[in-house]
């Protein structure tokens, strides 16, 4: 059973430490803010979920110690990194930050010209 | 097997961190840095729980909860500032 969780969370930090480079790389290299805020809220949340979730199972089969406050750092990453995304998003669609010259929909619009 | 496994993530995470940077000092608009300073604060969680498993301790497993609930308030407090231009409001006054 030890070697099961032994396994299991291995590849959990390795999987956690891919989707956080994927999310770096898409930092790095997509064109405007709204598509590298789409790579950096998801990939890096799922990402440290990962490597937190193995750390747990570290922790459990090697001291037989469960530590809940891992647990809650999972669940509240999950909660609240989205949130701060989406916040980040629309600050930058109302304070003028322009898209892409390439996107070709903008929905928001209309709704941004009535509130100034 | 798993020493080296926790060594290449380490390794993987501070070279994510040292791109971010990059994206921190060039980035075209305010939000771009915010969005760099955020992830680097996530990476910093990362760090944090990889380390703790290197020095084989639960002591600094606080400081992720701790980390991640600071890196949430600073986001939100700058998003904030710079959609409306102050983050805390005055009272409405008829």
């Amino acid at each position: 059973m030890n070697e099961t969780f032994k396994i299991v969370s291995m590849i959990l930090i390795l999987l956690g430490t891919f989707l956080i480079l994927v999310a770096t790389f898409g930092i790095l290299r997509l064109p405007d803010v709204y598509t590298r805020n789409h790579a950096a809220s998801k990939s890096t949340t799922l990402g440290i979920m990962f490597i937190l979730l193995g750390t747990f199972l570290y922790f459990y089969y090697e001291h037989g110690h469960f530590n809940s406050r891992v647990l809650l750092a999972v669940f509240f990453i999950l909660l609240t990194s989205p949130v701060a995304g989406h916040l980040l998003s629309r600050s930058a669609y109302y304070s003028g930050v322009k898209m892409w010259d390439r996107s070709v929909e903008d929905d928001l619009s209309k709704e941004k010209e009535e509130k100034d | 097997m798993f020493d080296l496994i926790l060594k290449i993530a380490l390794i993987a995470i501070s070279l994510a961190t040292l791109c971010l940077v990059y994206r921190l000092v060039k980035g075209p608009s305010m939000q771009d840095r915010i969005i760099a300073l955020d992830t680097i604060g996530i990476n910093l969680i990362a760090i944090v729980a990889l380390t703790s498993i290197v020095l084989d301790t639960y002591a600094f497993l606080e400081a992720i909860l701790l980390l991640g609930i600071l890196a949430f308030i600073g986001t939100i407090a700058f998003a904030k500032f710079l959609e409306k231009g102050e983050i805390i409001e005055r009272e409405r006054d008829l």
